[in-house]
């Protein structure tokens, strides 16, 4: 049995990162459908920012941070048989999370007032990028411990880098704790103190206003008072990433650029000791590309495309669509040969695509049972049974696959 | 709704700052490349400035990765990458007349922080830093390989969020020239790139409401990139339909030895991608209004990366053919 299916059975937490644009909200909902239906987990997946079709097939409407549960009968009719789990789904938002955090943390309610309307605080929710990477970690935490769900599967947030997910509790407590915050609270603390800094005050005051500095003073300084449980809170947060029961699954499509960068977050969990589940390369051509046979029949074609033209339309004169063509003998023999060089062109071109993604996987510094292949569909992601078919594909595990 | 696309007939790489974003992997930086590339060919001092920086453009060109100093790496062409250290210390310097910002130690650290902390700060240094080299006019154009559609509508609002924050002060005062470059159509404008697949095209169709929506900037152009060429010609298609009969099969393997299944089998895979695609590129030309739009074919790997970038130069030159410059 492939390396999925014990991953989806031994986890509490799966984190799905990889490089954007390449399918990694599709995967992440499919491990969760493949999880529901081998392991019959109460399966829960927390997406970011599914495609419309996407969600629609989840039947996921509007943000939800509370997960919903998919239609059971729906998910037995897509997968073709009764299964066995539960799956539930729910979509980060940002805004509402980090509200909900403030509301658990502010120490009374004229602070928490204070805080939500400090514009500061009103960009750093709704428009910092990294706060929305430390914010899907918060809301996997509250989830977990929740205990809700024997799984829980997190399509991470399209960052600049997947790494950047890895570093955003780490992040998040440094930054909060950071001395320097608090030199830019002094002079709202003590005027003393003040004297010693003022350089400082006299320069940033001139670039970025005394409005400016205050309103972060006064964000900072409202902070502080949640500062200690904050802090607590976003090493605990970092913490569930080390779990025995927290495994990282890469997904990445073949092509050099992404790969390079999964290549790269492989080897940075391995540098913080966290472990690689599984790899998922995603949109592999199928292999029957690289079949040596085929690519010389393809070469044989591209060369002698206009002699075998020629010899089919001889030998096939009696073939029925030959007979009543209404086109002149001429005219389909030049049909023939445009169809044989094409064919045979694209095939070539289809080829070394599929050799140089077989390249790249193979380049892959880990084993090949951590490799899981999933097929470039010609179909998308529109509906629960669709999504049983990648699902399927996930379930399958290593191997070549074909279309 | 209709969108409105450029009236005037000011080339598109007539302006002086261009940004070219797009999801994710469909490959804005293989298109800034090959714009880059036909920019400094037609003669015009280009400068590409990756914002960030992995180093992709530099293979993409076939040069060593640059740092945040511009390098000529070929005739006209320089590359430089955003770092937003290097540029709130080059910022310090013109505007503060601080002569070695070295020397306050602490202080260029704490700038640093308030830089990573106060939201909008981050990205009013990039779009500053390629506003005042707009406004220096060392180069006739300077080509960005911008953020991912996430970000980018942050960076290009980035005067206005701080202009909000910051209701004094030198920054404050400085956003109105930025302001006047970012948003004057004639010196500045927008690619958006997508694939012909849901979601590049949603968030690009997205994307560009929200450019015209929450920014002043003016949108110049929507590229689908990666299209799978039409494989066959109506007549061909039907021809190749009938070629997979059972009986034509048969004479086919009689007509090359060991036949022909498995390649008959990939273009009918390509045909099906193709047609998978196909709706998606039809919604972004929907979607685009009056926006000029272009259709790039997929590029099939033989060769280097510098000879893909080429061909997609030649595709989209032949594609806007007069839409790139004025005569």
């Amino acid at each position: 049995m492939a390396g999925i299916a014990e991953l989806l059975s031994d986890s509490q937490i799966v984190i799905v990162a990889g490089p954007g644009g390449v399918g990694k909200t599709t995967v992440a909902a499919a491990l969760g459908f493949t999880a529901a239906d081998l392991t019959g987990k109460k399966v829960l997946v927390i997406t970011v920012d599914p495609a419309k079709r996407l969600a629609d097939a989840l039947g996921l409407v509007g943000l939800t941070s509370k997960g919903s549960q998919v239609s059971a009968s729906e998910l037995d009719d897509a997968a073709g048989h009764k299964v066995a789990g539960r799956l539930f789904v729910a979509m980060l938002d940002a805004k509402a999370s980090w509200d909900e955090l403030i509301n658990r943390h502010a120490p009374d309610v004229a602070t928490r007032q204070k805080i939500l309307s400090n514009p500061i605080y009103k960009n750093i929710s709704s428009r910092f990028v990294q706060s929305h990477d430390y914010i899907a970690m918060e809301t996997l935490y509250e989830l977990y411990r929740s205990n809700q769900y024997d799984l829980i599967i997190v399509d991470t947030p399209p960052s600049r880098h997947a790494i950047d997910f890895l570093d955003a509790p780490g992040k998040m407590a440094d930054f909060f704790s950071s001395k320097l915050l608090r030199w830019l609270t002094i002079p709202a603390r003590n005027k003393l103190l003040m004297g010693v800094f003022k350089p400082f005050y006299q320069v940033a005051d001139k670039i970025l206003g005394a409005q400016f500095l205050s309103d972060v003073a006064e964000f900072f300084l409202l902070f502080e008072s949640m500062y200690p449980g904050f802090v607590e809170r976003a090493k605990s947060v970092a913490g569930i990433l080390e779990n025995h029961s927290t495994s990282f699954v890469v997904v990445s499509s073949p092509e050099s650029v992404p790969m390079k960068e999964a290549e790269y977050f492989i080897s940075a969990l391995d540098a913080r000791h966290l472990s690689l589940g599984q790899m998922v390369v995603n949109r592999v051509l199928p292999s029957y590309f690289r079949d040596p046979g085929a690519v010389l029949q393809a070469n044989k074609v591209q060369d002698g495309y206009e002699l075998f033209a020629t010899e089919f339309m001889k030998k096939g004169a009696s073939l029925e669509f030959i007979k009543t063509s209404e086109f002149s003998p001429v005219r389909m023999g030049a049909l023939a040969e445009r169809v044989f060089l094409e064919v045979a062109d694209s095939f070539l071109n289809f080829s070394s695509v599929a050799i140089e993604e077989a390249y790249e996987i193979s380049k892959l510094p880990i084993d090949d049972d951590q490799i899981t292949l999933v097929p470039h569909l010609n179909f998308d992601v529109s509906n629960l049974k669709s999504l049983g078919k990648v699902a399927g594909y996930l379930a399958m595990g290593s191997g070549s696959p074909t279309m | 709704m209709p969108r409105n696309g450029s009236s005037n007939s000011l080339g598109l790489l007539d302006r002086s700052l261009v940004f070219i974003t797009g999801k994710g992997g469909v490959g804005k930086t293989s298109i800034t490349a090959a714009l880059g590339l036909l920019a400094a060919k037609a003669g015009k001092r280009t400068l590409i400035c990756e914002v960030d920086a992995k180093g992709d453009i530099a293979r993409h060109l076939d040069c060593e990765p640059c740092g945040f100093v511009p390098t000529e790496i070929r005739e006209n062409l320089f590359l430089m990458s955003m770092n937003t250290e290097e540029a709130l210390r080059e910022y310090l310097r013109i505007y503060l007349k601080v002569p070695v910002v070295a020397k306050l130690g602490p202080l260029a650290k704490t700038f640093d922080f308030i830089a990573n902390a106060a939201p909008g700060v981050q990205e009013i240094l990039v779009v500053g830093k390629l506003c005042y080299e707009v406004r220096e006019a060392r180069y006739d154009l300077i080509l960005v390989d911008a953020t991912s559609t996430g970000h980018i509508v942050s960076q290009l609002a980035s005067p206005k969020g701080i202009s909000e924050l910051v209701r004094l002060g030198m920054v404050k005062d400085q956003v109105a020239w930025m302001e006047d470059i970012l948003y004057d159509p004639s010196q500045t404008s927008v690619i958006i790139v997508a694939t012909p697949a849901e979601t590049p095209v949603n968030e690009a169709l997205e994307l560009a409401d929200r450019i015209d929506n929450e920014t002043h900037v003016h949108l110049g152009a929507l590229i689908v990139n990666k299209v799978m060429p039409e494989l066959f010609s109506r007549s061909e298609e039907e021809f190749f339909i009938l070629l997979q009969e059972p009986k034509a099969i048969s004479v086919l393997n009689k007509v090359i030895p060991g036949g022909i299944g498995l390649l008959l089998r990939g273009s009918n895979a390509a045909l099906e991608m193709r047609r998978c695609a196909d709706p998606y590129v039809e919604r972004l030309m929907a979607g685009a209004g009056a926006v000029p739009t272009a259709l790039l074919p997929l590029m099939f790997g033989e060769g280097s990366r510098m000879k893909l970038v080429r061909d997609l130069g030649e595709a989209l030159a032949a594609e806007w053919d007069d839409f790139l410059w004025q005569a």
